[in-house]
Parts: structure tokens; C-alpha cells; sequence
């Protein structure tokens, strides 16, 4: 990332006709070396994505295959109008902020263990990553025996706290139902976010602190005027990816309710709709519609966060 | 990237070279298996999880010319439909036999999925089986499956609970009088619903009872119409909401399957309780005084003196059209739903045979009382198949959605669910 090779403005303009002729060759051997893989990118994402953008326009089920009719653009105003589905994409939203907030905060204070951490460097740095090597099904397994009315910890742990008894059912009610599928999603995905901050923290120039100390700055001051706006692109990436990540949730979903208690989100709809129900037409309408969402929500939070992505890369 | 050291670039073309020369080794035997092995054609059977009755079935079956090989499904209903329709929507010819469970028999005949049984064998099959069971396996005029095995319900009662408050039980019951008889003396009635294929079995059940149907003109697909908002949907919801509002009701009711409930029948507070044939051994070795104490009478009456009509379950066998032995599965099915296959099944599983015939297989009256056979018998007789028809998924999600959970069941729920049925089966309401 930190080697990237740029050439210098000064010496292409030095000697256009040369550089021009080298790089024309460059760039033809380029695109001769990169067309087998992007060849085969159009088949394996491309195509399909074309064939769900055609199949949406359709109302069709796998098993009446005669019955196909086209119905334009029927299916999605369908999905739109439906409650349904604005009802799964709160909780596909719900679970996306909350989610992100927390592991944001969790994740930074991991960041920072990681990154000033002097003694048995490696064992902490490994032991932090390890919820994030589990597989997100064993994981949703673990916290739905862990929140279980019978055979469940939490319920006799935290039996002090108001609102919580012996016999709390927290998958009867939707609520705590979604209390549960956030509390599996952070922990499984807060050390994702605490490396992604970490390579951030690890970007800002100690001379800098250094600077900052020496003119009497308070650690809150170096904090908030010093590391967080130095790392901005590394956070706008970590909330970025986990933000995407999360609005695609559907294993803890699928393991700890089935979407049951109004817990479905975006992603499990179009589950439902395609696998379960065989309704391709349908399905396909939702996915492009989980599709352009993603879409929206990457350009607003590159929009929010104000940061040149070029910049972010390290090209700038 | 770092010049490749020679030493490892050696290892690692050595390793390649081993890995390819093994590959190229099993594919060898691989080939030598297919083309040398010309003993016997291998059908491949999919089949529901079971004790062990199809693979005995499937064993016997077996002949010089062919061999049935099992493979199994998942547990749940509705994985093994999405498992088996997305398989034979592409064409898969790996399946030959499969077992079907009825909601989705239509379906799969509907989409052409399912090779046409010759005529002679329809005949014997329809001949031998209960009407209930060739009922469930028609469509559009057609027999589509051969019926294997055959399962209803009964109300089941503690003797001693029964004996305590002086009920007859000899005679026919309602589900009035069973939820006040519980409820009133500290029992429970224990039914399934929890939002599952079971719940849509009991409001099915209901509505037949009371003489009503769920769909009428089933052929027409998605424009089939609607009848759940009937007098006979009321008296449906009217029982549902009349047991969740009393104290008859199991505390975990709305989550509530044929486990649980066989769980709170074993219990100090169990009563009454709907559930499948299987139900009977269940309490055998794990609590044998209530096994002792398990008395049996006719699904109860929805309305009063109208006849109970039982809900029916089973499985039956089709054969694959994308099959390459279609022939030799046909007579691999002949064998398979034989009377004397369907006693053998029976006495592994507790699934009841499909035909009068096989219920006079020898081991099954060791292990069931002869009242209780024959009251299995008319059972599957006068049993209420679920409509069937190919939308039966779509059908019974929306009465789920609609239905569940069973305390917010009222007056107005069958309008409710109609209105919202015929809208997702024309495509105008998420499902």
C-alpha cells in the first residue's frame, strides 16, 4: 500500500513523444494481460447480475415455469408498496447503525490496546482476532444457546438487571430477539473493525503527537484534534465495509429466529422469496432493490466522512 | 515477488507433480468403476429421515437387475421440498425415487416433475390404498405418487384425568367440551402451533370439521378461490381463540410441535392432546406410567354432531421423469408401497400403512391394541387431505402469517387471511 509507484508530472511532460509511445505499448500488453480475468469477472458477476436485472421484470416461480408472464416493472412496485418490506428494511437499517456505533467505539479501544500494547504483543493482538476467524453460523449458534430459556447463561447471569427474570424467552418477542442478533454481529465483527482502525492508528506520525504533547495538548486533545483526524480514511473505510457488511446481515438471522418476531431483515426477504418460495420474478426484484440500496448507502458514506478515496488509497 | 528459491520451486513442481499423478490415478478407477460395473442399474431413492423403515424397504426390494440406494433429505418438510424441487428443476437424472410429503405432491406434478404412472399400476394403487391416501396423491385427475405410508391424528386423554371428572369418552367429543373439561379441572389440550407446516394442519383440520374448505377449485392455480372466510373459517377461529384464551392452553403454545406437545401430554398437568399415530410409543421407556395411563378417542368435533375430519399426513413415492430407468423405478415402486412394505415400515417407524391390507402385517397388532388400529383406519378414511393444489406453500404460509400467533386469532382473522392470500397468490402482497 505504501509502495505505490507514481511517476513524476515533471518528466512526462519532459519527453511526451517517448513516454507516450512506451506507455501506449505498456498499456496495450496491460489490457492483454488483464482481459482472461476480466473476461471471466462479466461471466461470474456480470452476467447473472443482467439476469436478475431481466428475470425482476417477470413474474415467474420455478415450479410454473409456463406460467411466466411479464409484468415490467410490476414486482417492484409490488416490493415498494408492500409493508413488508419497508418493515424488514427498518430492521436491516436498525441493526446496521446500532451495530456499526458500538463495534465503532469497541473497536477503536481494541485499536488502541493493539497498537500501544508493550508486553505479549502477539498473544493480545491474536486472542482479540479470534471471534472474527469463527464462522458466523457456529457463532450464531453459540449466542442463541448463550440467550436460550433453557439451557442459556444469560438469563441467570444477568438475572439482577430489571427486565431481565429466569424465564425470559428472548426469542418470543421482537425486541430482545434483536438484541440478541446484534450482540452475536458485534462480537463476531468488532476485531474486524479494530484491524481495520489499527493499520489507521498506525498511520499517524508520532512527531506529530510528539508536537501536540509538547504544546501542552491533554490526551483528549491529542485524541480528538490529533489521531481521529489523521486517521479519517481509515475510519471511513472500516465504517464503510462493516456498514455494507452488516446491511447484508442474514446467518445470525437465519440461525437464532428464522425471521421469526418481525426480526427478517432485507436480505432474508429476498432469501425467502427466491429459495423458499421459487419465486424468481420477485426475488430478483428484491435483490436488485438490496442492490441499489448498498449502492446508496456506500456513495452516502463516502460523501459523509468528505474523503477522497483516491486520497484513501494512498495515490493522491 | 521475491526470485523463487530453487530448492523449494523443486519441492513444490515435485508436489504438483504427485497431486496431478493422483488425481489422474483415481479418475483412472473412477472410469474402470463406471464402465466395468454392468452387475446392476443403482435407482437412487430420496428419502425423509425415518428409523430405519426405508432402507429396510429398499433392501428388500432390491433385485438382481437393480439396486435402491437411499439418500437422505433433510429433516424438515420444507427443506426437503426446496431441496427436491431445485434439484429436479435443473434437470438433476441423479434421482430416480423420492419420497413426497402431500403438501407439495401437486406442485411437483403441476411443474411436470414426476414421470406418469402406467395405468395398470395406478389402478392396483388406488385400489388398495385408503381414499384419504389416493386423495392426497391426485391431481388433475391423476394419480401422481403411489401412497407408501399413511398418518392421522387422534385425541389422545389421560385415563386418569378422564376417569377424575367423569367424561365419557366413549362417545363422539367436541373441542368445546375437551377445552372446558381441561380447563376447568387444571389440564391442558396440547396442540401444534408454532408458526410451522403443523399449525396450518390443525386450522385445516378445523375448517373440514366444520364442513368448510380452505380452497375451492384447487385446478385453477393461482385463481383458485379463496374460502377460508366462511362460516366454517369462523367456527375455526373460534376454537383456536376459545383454547388461547383459557387455561387450558399450554404456557408454550404459540411455539408449540408434535414434540412439545407429546411433552406437556407426559407432564402432571397433561390432559388432552391432538398429535400422529407415532405419538403412542413415544412415552414407552421414557415414562411408562403415563404410557399406562393413554386412552384414545376420535379427533374431536369441530362443530357439534358434525363429523371430526382428521388431518392426514403420510408420504408417497414418485418417480422422476428426468430418471434414465424410469421403467425400472415404476416397478421398484410396485415392490416398494406393497402391502407387506408398508407393514415392515410400520413396525420400524410407527408410520402406518397406506392400505387397509398392510395394517394386517402381523408385527404391527402385536404392538398397537386392535381398538386402536382400527380407529387409526377410519381415521385416514375420513381424514381431510390439505388442498391440494400447487400453491399449497404459498397458501399455508399466508394462513401462518395470518393465523399466528394463536392468542391474536379472532372473528375477523379468516377475512384477514382470504383478502391476503388471494393477494400474494396474484402477485400483489409479500409473502
Amino acid at each position: 500500500m505504501t509502495t505505490t509507484v507514481t511517476a513524476k508530472p515533471g518528466a512526462k511532460s519532459a519527453e511526451p513523444a517517448r513516454s507516450s509511445d512506451r506507455s501506449v505499448a505498456e498499456n496495450r500488453l496491460g489490457l492483454k494481460l488483464v482481459a482472461p480475468a476480466v473476461i471471466l469477472m462479466l461471466i461470474v458477476t456480470a452476467w447473472p447480475m443482467l439476469q436478475a436485472l431481466y428475470l425482476s421484470l417477470f413474474r415467474y416461480r420455478l415450479t410454473t415455469p409456463d406460467e411466466r408472464d411479464f409484468v415490467g416493472l410490476g414486482n417492484y412496485v409490488t416490493a415498494l408498496s408492500d409493508s413488508l418490506f419497508w418493515q424488514d428494511l427498518w430492521n436491516t437499517v436498525v441493526i446496521m447503525v446500532v451495530s456499526v456505533a458500538v463495534e465503532l467505539v469497541i473497536g477503536f479501544a481494541f485499536a488502541m490496546v493493539m497498537h500501544r500494547i508493550i508486553f505479549a504483543r502477539g498473544v493480545i493482538r491474536t486472542s482479540i482476532l479470534i471471534p472474527y476467524g469463527i464462522i458466523t453460523v457456529v457463532s450464531a449458534f453459540a449466542w442463541q444457546f448463550a440467550f436460550s430459556l433453557n439451557n442459556g447463561f444469560v438469563n441467570s447471569w444477568f438475572s439482577w438487571l430489571p427486565g431481565i427474570s429466569e424465564d425470559l424467552n428472548w426469542f418470543g418477542a421482537h425486541w430482545p430477539a434483536m438484541f440478541a442478533i446484534i450482540v452475536s454481529e458485534i462480537w463476531k465483527t468488532t476485531p474486524f473493525m479494530a484491524l481495520l482502525l489499527l493499520a489507521g492508528l498506525s498511520q499517524v506520525s508520532e512527531d506529530m503527537l510528539e508536537a501536540a504533547k509538547v504544546d501542552g495538548a491533554t490526551w483528549w486533545q491529542r485524541l480528538w484534534k490529533v489521531i481521529l483526524p489523521n486517521m479519517r480514511a481509515a475510519i471511513m473505510v472500516a465504517v464503510l465495509f462493516r456498514a455494507l457488511d452488516a446491511f447484508r446481515i442474514f446467518d445470525n438471522i437465519y440461525v437464532m429466529t428464522k425471521g421469526a418476531e418481525g426480526t427478517e431483515s432485507s436480505s432474508f426477504l429476498t432469501y425467502r422469496q427466491v429459495i423458499e418460495q421459487f419465486q424468481l420474478g420477485m426475488g430478483s426484484a428484491l435483490s436488485v432493490l438490496l442492490f441499489l440500496s448498498v449502492l446508496v448507502l456506500a456513495f452516502g458514506i463516502v460523501k459523509l466522512f468528505k474523503v477522497d478515496l483516491a486520497q484513501a488509497r494512498g495515490e493522491g | 515477488m521475491a526470485p523463487p528459491s530453487s530448492r523449494a520451486e523443486k519441492v513444490r513442481v515435485r508436489r504438483k507433480q504427485l497431486a496431478v499423478g493422483a488425481v489422474a490415478a483415481m479418475m483412472s478407477t473412477a472410469l474402470v468403476a463406471c464402465g466395468g460395473g454392468s452387475d446392476s442399474t443403482v435407482l437412487t431413492w430420496y428419502i425423509n429421515p425415518d428409523a430405519g423403515g426405508q432402507d429396510a424397504v429398499a433392501e428388500k426390494c432390491s433385485t438382481d437387475e437393480y439396486t435402491i440406494d437411499t439418500q437422505v433429505l433433510p429433516q424438515d418438510a420444507s427443506q426437503q421440498r426446496i431441496q427436491l424441487a431445485r434439484r429436479l428443476a435443473a434437470g438433476d437424472t441423479g434421482i430416480d425415487l423420492m419420497s413426497l410429503d402431500p403438501p407439495y405432491t401437486a406442485e411437483f406434478a403441476n411443474a411436470g416433475y414426476l414421470a406418469s404412472i402406467p395405468q395398470d399400476l395406478a389402478t392396483k394403487l388406488e385400489e388398495q390404498s385408503f381414499d384419504g391416501a389416493t386423495e392426497a396423491a391426485t391431481w388433475d385427475g391423476e394419480l401422481v405418487a403411489a401412497p407408501f405410508w399413511s398418518n392421522t391424528q387422534v385425541l389422545w386423554y389421560r385415563k386418569s384425568f378422564v376417569d377424575k371428572i367423569g367424561l365419557d369418552m366413549s362417545q363422539p367429543v367436541t373441542w368445546d367440551e375437551v377445552i372446558e373439561a381441561a380447563a376447568d379441572n387444571g389440564g391442558t389440550v396440547a396442540v401444534q402451533a408454532n408458526k410451522y407446516e403443523g399449525y396450518s394442519v390443525w386450522i385445516n383440520a378445523l375448517i373440514s370439521g366444520a364442513g368448510g374448505n380452505i380452497v375451492e377449485d384447487a385446478e385453477k392455480g393461482v385463481d383458485a378461490e379463496i374460502t377460508i372466510d366462511s362460516p366454517a373459517g369462523e367456527e375455526a377461529a373460534q376454537v383456536i381463540e376459545q383454547l388461547a384464551g383459557s387455561n387450558a392452553a399450554p404456557s408454550d403454545l404459540s411455539v408449540s410441535n408434535e414434540g412439545t406437545a407429546g411433552t406437556t401430554f407426559g407432564s402432571d398437568e397433561g390432559a388432552f392432546m391432538v398429535n400422529w399415530t407415532y405419538i403412542f410409543h413415544n412415552y414407552d421407556e421414557t415414562a411408562p406410567d403415563v404410557a399406562k395411563d393413554i386412552g384414545y378417542a376420535r379427533y374431536p368435533q369441530t362443530v357439534e354432531g358434525e363429523e371430526s375430519r382428521p388431518p392426514y399426513g403420510g408420504i408417497g413415492l414418485g418417480v422422476s421423469k428426468y430418471s434414465a430407468n424410469v421403467d425400472q423405478a415404476m416397478e421398484a415402486v410396485e415392490c416398494l408401497t406393497s402391502p407387506e412394505s408398508q407393514g415392515i415400515n410400520a413396525e420400524l417407524t410407527g408410520n402406518m400403512p397406506a392400505s387397509p391390507a398392510g395394517y394386517d402385517y402381523p408385527a404391527i397388532g402385536e404392538a398397537y391394541p386392535a381398538d386402536l388400529l382400527e380407529l387409526f383406519q377410519e381415521s385416514v378414511d375420513s381424514a381431510a387431505p390439505r388442498s391440494v393444489t400447487p400453491y399449497w406453500s404459498d397458501i399455508s404460509s399466508g394462513i401462518l402469517s395470518t393465523w399466528h400467533s394463536p392468542t391474536g386469532v379472532s372473528g375477523s382473522t379468516p377475512k384477514e387471511s382470504a383478502t391476503f392470500i388471494q393477494s400474494v397468490l396474484q402477485g400483489d402482497a409479500l409473502l
